[in-house]
């Protein structure tokens, strides 16, 4: 079955995976928001911007981060003043990359969920003596649930799906970045052919799961609408 | 002190809103006008939900926008009754309800089961909204607004998204809302009928302005109110049931000038009722008129003469005792009888609408 550094791997993709999507609820929440509500002009820019890693080659991604992150980069050298060392091949260097990396998976189908609101839940809890933020989370939060788990979903599942930017930014260090992907990448690389089925096969299944679950729910909640 | 004065300048690409109101600070004012007249925007103006560039509103001496300030809409204490019920779709009908009274510190004027009562929802209260009828819906929309103890209901069109049969299940809430409640009611609407049940006073707004401003009475009876009613023209009187005739299933209603009879639908005598009186339902006649099935003949003198949509009609205004009634009729007839402000003349009308 799964040897111990692939189950190691496994353990440390889930952890990255889950602490990611934690992260990009708080960051990629109020972006939502932003982007679903404003009539600003910066709101196409930022939109962009917020796609970017759809589209970029994640080597393209994980090289400005590690420029970024290096010891010669703004982030690198803010972290070297903190006392914290520089952030690529840590764990944390990670975090930060694949928070960029999935950026958009979160934001979207956020936005989506908030703009299909519309302004007049707002208004009817204006007029009913709520204030924005509790309009927000009295109102926006429970209608936009299915966006929500939409986005958590689909922003875990790609974290746990990256490679590229883990090579870039994380290397390859067992139990430190060396996630699932890279770990089949390892054994590929060293012919271990069996091994890299097993671990391919967990994955096949695990992202089936994921998607069918979703696109279960999915159906299930247009049928009762 | 005890009412609404609001000034409000709007520019938006093809549309104007430029208002300065002093409305009454109790019964029913209706917001009235063709669609795109302005009077749901001016609602929204009062309600804070639409911020006009230049205005000023008082509410019973308390400012609520001016040049400094802006009171924002969920420290009005409102409540709006929107064109569709809008209700929370997470929340079933009790939370609906519960959503602004947990978070009203005004007092409870009408209390959350006193609108319950008032809209006969008490056995709604556990469905979700997407289980309710349109007109069901509406009424917890109602409800809900009253919940939070408002010192004015807003209300935009809250018919209009209704069929005929849903109006007519919500109506006589509405005209109980009109009898029982002490704060004012601002109701947008574009029909005259519902302004004719239940409005006291009227506002007519047309192209962003306001055309004409003064009570109900008063303001339908004007000849010259610029904008067109068409077969809605009429007055309402203020009546009080004198009179059954169980045998004929009629009754009679007396009002300051006289009394018409109109079919009995079950009013108890006594009862203040309000009467319309359509100009297309109102015939004059110069000598005593012949025996006819007309049963309503009054006697009455000619106070002025206007023009009416058509050419070949008019609109005649008599007094009958202290009342005023408009009376529709061709300009040829008019000319025959020789219609002029002080003739004398027999008022028959065809047909009352009695509304309660």
């Amino acid at each position: 079955m799964l040897t111990d550094s692939d189950l190691q791997a496994i353990w440390l993709t889930i952890r990255l995976a889950g602490i990611t999507t934690l992260i990009l609820f708080l960051i990629g929440t109020p972006i939502a928001w932003w982007l679903a509500r404003t009539r600003s002009w910066w709101k196409g820019p930022l939109g962009a911007v917020v796609a970017l890693p759809l589209v970029l080659p994640p080597s393209v991604l994980g090289f400005y981060l590690l420029l970024a992150m290096g010891p010669n980069g703004p982030v690198g050298q803010f972290t070297q003043s903190l006392g914290l060392g520089t952030l690529p091949f840590t764990f944390w260097g990670l975090v930060v990359a694949s928070v960029f990396y999935s950026v958009p998976f979160m934001v979207q189908p956020l936005q989506n969920a908030f703009e299909a609101i519309g302004d007049r839940p707002l208004e009817v809890a204006a007029t009913l003596r709520a204030s924005p933020l509790d309009t927000f989370f009295s109102v926006v939060l429970p209608l936009a649930r299915p966006g929500f788990i939409t986005a958590g979903i689909l922003t875990f599942a790609h974290t746990v799906g990256e490679f590229g930017v883990v090579l870039m930014i994380g290397g390859n260090i067992p139990g430190v970045t060396r996630v699932a992907s890279v770990q089949i990448y390892d054994h590929v690389e060293a012919m271990e052919y069996g091994d890299a089925h097993r671990l391919s096969a967990v994955m096949l299944a695990f992202s089936f799961a994921v998607l069918l679950t979703m696109y279960m729910r999915r159906s299930n909640l247009r049928r009762e609408a | 002190m005890d009412s609404i004065e609001a000034r409000f300048k709007l520019d938006w690409p093809g549309f104007t809103l430029d208002v300065d109101l002093a409305l009454p600070g109790r019964g029913v004012t209706a917001l009235f006008g063709h669609s795109g007249s302005g009077k749901t925007t001016l609602l929204r103006c009062l309600a804070g939900l639409e911020r006009a560039s230049h205005g000023r509103l008082e509410f019973k001496g308390k400012i609520w926008q001016d040049e400094k300030t802006w009171l924002p809409t969920h420290q009005r204490p409102i409540g709006y009754v929107f064109q569709e019920a809008s209700l929370f779709a997470h929340l079933n009908v009790l939370g609906n309800l519960n959503f602004g009274l947990k978070r009203s510190t005004t007092a409870q004027r009408v209390g959350l089961e006193q609108a319950i009562e008032l809209l006969g929802i008490g056995h709604l209260l556990a469905r979700k909204p997407d289980t309710l009828s349109g007109g069901e819906r509406q009424r917890v929309g109602i409800a809900r607004a009253l919940a939070v103890g408002p010192e004015i209901l807003l209300m935009d069109e809250p018919l209009a998204a209704l069929d005929l049969k849903r109006k007519q299940e919500i109506l006589p809430y509405l005209e109980r809302l009109h009898d029982e409640l002490a704060i004012p009611v601002i109701y947008v609407s574009h029909s005259p009928d519902e302004v004719a049940r239940l409005a006291d006073h009227l506002v007519v707004m047309d192209d962003g302005r306001v055309v004409a401003d003064g009570s109900l009475v008063a303001t339908l009876a004007r000849l010259d109110l610029p904008i067109r009613l068409g077969e809605d023209v009429g007055v309402v009187l203020d009546a009080t049931v004198g009179e059954l005739e169980k045998e004929w299933h009629l009754a009679r209603v007396d009002f300051a000038g006289g009394s018409l009879w109109t079919r009995d639908r079950g009013v108890p005598t006594g009862r203040r009722v309000r009467v319309r009186v359509l100009a297309r339902d109102v015939s004059l006649a110069v000598l005593d008129p012949v025996p006819s099935s007309i049963q309503n003949v009054l006697n009455g003198t000619v106070e002025a003469i206007g023009d009416d949509d058509h050419p070949g009609l008019l609109l005649v205004r008599v007094q009958v005792g202290a009342t005023l009634l408009v009376a529709r009729l061709t300009r040829r007839s008019a000319a025959q009888l020789g219609i002029a402000p002080g003739l004398p003349v027999s008022v028959q009308i065809k047909s009352v609408a009695l509304m309660e």
